[in-house]
């Protein structure tokens, strides 16, 4: 430091280059940060481009698949004048609060945008204006989609902010190799019926499972798929049909827990966490016999269990209907192509593009008519022994309760899962004490 | 600071031109040329200066007021525009709050857990490259390497090293016969393996400064050490650490506040904001980026910012302190 402030003071200096440089130095900054500034204030927007097309903005979170099921390729050439741009953000929790923001804040929003259902009800009750009521389109034809899922979207005063792209109704997973060596039976429709109408047969299953199982291996992934596979099938879960919290006293959240519960009691659960690097390393490792899966994670199971696992897994019905996931598209009001981005979003989730999406991405129709097109009724699926996956998930979708959604069901669903069962399966606490702990954290964000 | 006392002063350097001798037109264009000359010498270093402030009030100064005033709000994330005045109501709910404390000892704890090992090896790393050795700069840039890898990346791997089933760590503790733990579910299992990963990323940086200051110190005064029969452990003790005071402070201080603002390693270790199922290693910057990004609560999440500046300022004080007691001593 000290050694630095002797020099200038010293020598004698030759001023004007050096000046010069500091002008264009001095400039330069100026510029740059000018320039800088400018572009942070550019708008990501859609345009009508110079050579007359209308770009169309989609903005979506994590894969929806359209471009690489070649459904906007499709739509463009049906459309000379339409070019379609697709904002694809990786997770939806970084997805969501940004279309929050671009609600309040009125700009930056796409012409066509993704909700998550788990979000649904919440732009539903916060921002229904905002978007163009799909209960009042011509052309939208309420009957085309699963009546559950078309109220998912209806806000309270009766507009339907969202047309529903894909579901995912559950069925059970299971390894056919594990389940021969416990004794039980491999074909799916035998072992559909061991836990057919009741989740807690599902676990008596386990309880079987273990007295048998092979080494190292547990009967299911985690307590919380568990979890979240049984409390979806009421049709009542976080909210009451008015609307209020009442996840304290809910018949459907007390019954599921107890079933977990028991689960980790019975020590038949893998102790793992869905979506963490552990799972996918069970995946890969065959460590655990079975996981509640709608259509959507068939893929991933592929993906992850690899060749290994090939032969290996199948999938049967799950013990009751019940729905885990799915999206909406929605069409903000003050998007500069409203009238154009609807007409994408309508034909984005007819029956036909909804059929296409399912061949190509696996991504579940939730528009009813689309289940008798050949692309869902004749599907099955290869890596799981060319099981019929059309017909046992849509046998599940139609089945599907319609249950009351709020503002706060994910962090309900989470916090139960990621703290509540999460203490008692993988750290030890009782059930008691988990129960406490994930109530806390509920109460702490609701709270006003 | 210093700098200053041993500098003429600007304008005595400004005249410092030939003396003007020659006729009038000379001199005006000389007069001419010492006007433009002197507003150079003193705007210039403004405009020089002049970006950074800009940007420090766009991106620092308005979001740290603006911060503060959402703090005495309600504010959801659902609607940021709309917000509606409570005081100090978020500030008050913290001290009650179990959430932030916990956040607030996690962060202290693995702020020691991280900074006191770190700096003790860089300092024994950074007596080790001091030596003459061959390679010297191979081992220089291989100990910054760290410093250049992403959080992102460094997380990833140490969150598979240590795994609970397939981590590595535990199949070495399986080879000798010690059962598996759960690092992650654990208190202090899972801070120590933040702190490895801060750890690992931050040593190499804090011996490469250490080097830099240790190099500064004069010769002589080991040669004198070596006369009065000091060994090498010695003149480490009495030569090397006394003169490289000021530096470790610095890097005390740096630490500490990379310790307190903590967020990327947690968040990626475990995959979620709530910083393990029972919270046993969320820090106070995850917690706040739950409250405002997942619960919501911009205005609670602004409180918690306003904690954190409120306790980096004070450890700047307390810095302040000791360096003006070290001065002294000196």
């Amino acid at each position: 430091m000290r050694t630095i402030g002797k020099t200038p003071g010293t020598g004698k200096r030759t001023p004007r280059p050096a000046r010069r440089h500091r002008f264009v130095g001095a400039g330069l900054a100026a510029v740059l940060s000018a320039g800088l500034l400018a572009g942070c204030a550019e708008d990501g927007g859609s345009s009508a481009n110079a050579d007359g097309k209308t770009t169309l903005s989609v903005g979506v979170f994590g894969v929806f698949g359209y471009k690489q099921a070649g459904l906007y390729d499709e739509y463009e050439k049906k459309h000379p004048g339409i070019r379609i741009q697709e904002n694809s953000t990786e997770r939806n929790e970084n997805y969501y609060p940004a279309l929050l923001n671009h609600l309040s804040a009125n700009s930056g929003l796409s012409d066509i945008q993704a909700v998550e259902v788990d979000n649904i009800s919440e732009v539903a009750r916060l921002h229904a204006d905002k978007f163009v009521d799909m209960a009042k389109e011509d052309g939208v034809d309420k009957s085309d989609w699963l009546g559950w899922k078309w109220n998912q979207a209806k806000a309270p005063g009766g507009q339907v902010v969202g047309l529903g792209t894909d579901i995912g109704p559950m069925g059970v997973c299971y390894r056919k190799d594990l389940f021969q060596k416990a004794g039980l039976p491999t074909g799916r429709e035998e072992v559909g019926r061991l836990w057919q109408g009741d989740w807690s047969k599902y676990v008596e299953t386990g309880e079987t499972y273990m007295k048998k199982a092979p080494k190292g291996t547990a009967f299911m992934d985690g307590a919380a798929g568990l979890y979240n596979g049984s409390v979806a099938s009421y049709p009542t879960k976080y909210y009451s049909a008015g609307g209020k919290l009442v996840y304290k006293k809910s018949k459907a959240v007390r019954a599921s827990w107890d079933l977990a519960m028991r689960a980790v009691e019975g020590r038949m659960t893998g102790r793992l966490k869905q979506f963490d690097k552990e799972w996918d390393q069970a995946y890969a490792n065959g460590t655990f016999a079975s996981v509640i899966c709608p259509p959507w994670m068939l893929g991933y199971i592929k993906e992850k269990a690899g060749d290994k696992g090939a032969d290996k897994w199948d999938v049967a019905a799950a013990p009751k209907p019940a729905n885990w996931g799915g999206s909406f598209l929605t069409v903000p009001k003050r998007g500069k192509h409203a009238e154009e981005a609807l007409k994408l979003a309508k034909w984005l989730t007819a029956p036909k593009q909804q059929a296409k999406l399912f061949r190509k991405q696996g991504s579940f129709p939730s528009a009813r008519a689309a289940y008798a097109l050949p692309e869902v009724k004749d599907a099955t699926h290869a890596y799981f022994g060319d099981a019929p996956i059309g017909k046992i998930f849509s046998r599940a979708a139609e089945g599907i309760p319609t249950v009351p959604l709020g503002p706060k069901d994910q962090t309900v669903k989470t916090t139960i899962s990621d703290i509540g069962i999460l203490q008692v399966e993988q750290q030890g606490k009782s059930p008691e004490e988990g129960w406490n702990a994930a109530v806390k954290k509920i109460d702490d964000v609701v709270e006003d | 600071m210093t700098s200053s006392r041993t500098d003429p002063a600007p304008g005595a350097r400004a005249t410092g031109r030939p003396a003007p001798a020659a006729g009038a037109p000379a001199r005006a264009r000389e007069g001419r040329g010492s006007r433009r000359h002197r507003w150079d010498a003193r705007w210039s270093p403004y405009a020089f200066i002049a970006p950074f402030f800009c940007f420090f009030a766009a991106f620092g100064l308005f979001p740290l007021l603006y911060t503060g005033w959402a703090s005495l709000h309600r504010v959801s994330l659902h609607d940021p525009a709309h917000m509606e005045w409570v005081g100090l109501r978020n500030f008050s709910r913290l001290l009650e709050d179990d959430f932030f404390w916990n956040a607030l000892r996690n962060t202290f704890t693995i702020g020691v857990l991280s900074t006191v090992p770190q700096l003790l090896m860089a300092l024994g790393l950074a007596h080790l490259l001091n030596y003459k050795l061959r390679g010297s700069t191979f081992f220089r840039v291989a100990v910054l390497t760290p410093y250049a890898t992403s959080v992102a990346a460094a997380t990833l791997v140490f969150g598979m090293l240590f795994g609970r089933d397939y981590g590595m760590i535990n199949w070495g503790l399986g080879l000798v016969g010690i059962d598996h733990i759960d690092w992650e579910n654990g208190t202090w299992t899972s801070q120590l393996a933040v702190s490895a990963i801060v750890i690992w990323r931050w040593t190499g940086y804090n011996a490469l400064i250490y080097l830099a200051a240790m190099q500064a110190v004069p010769h002589d005064l080991y040669e004198s050490a070596a006369l009065d029969g000091a060994s090498r452990r010695q003149q480490f003790v009495h030569v090397t650490l006394p003169s490289l005071r000021p530096t470790i402070l610095f890097t005390v201080v740096v630490s500490t506040i990379g310790a307190t603002q903590l967020f990327g390693e947690p968040l990626l270790f475990g995959g979620s904001q709530t910083g393990g199922g029972s919270h046993q290693y969320q820090t106070l910057g995850l917690y706040l980026y739950e409250q405002g990004w997942f619960d919501f609560q911009l205005g609670r999440a602004s409180a918690i910012a306003w904690a954190m500046f409120l306790i980096l300022i004070a450890i700047g004080l307390l810095n302040w302190l000791v360096a003006r007691r070290l001065n002294k001593t000196h």
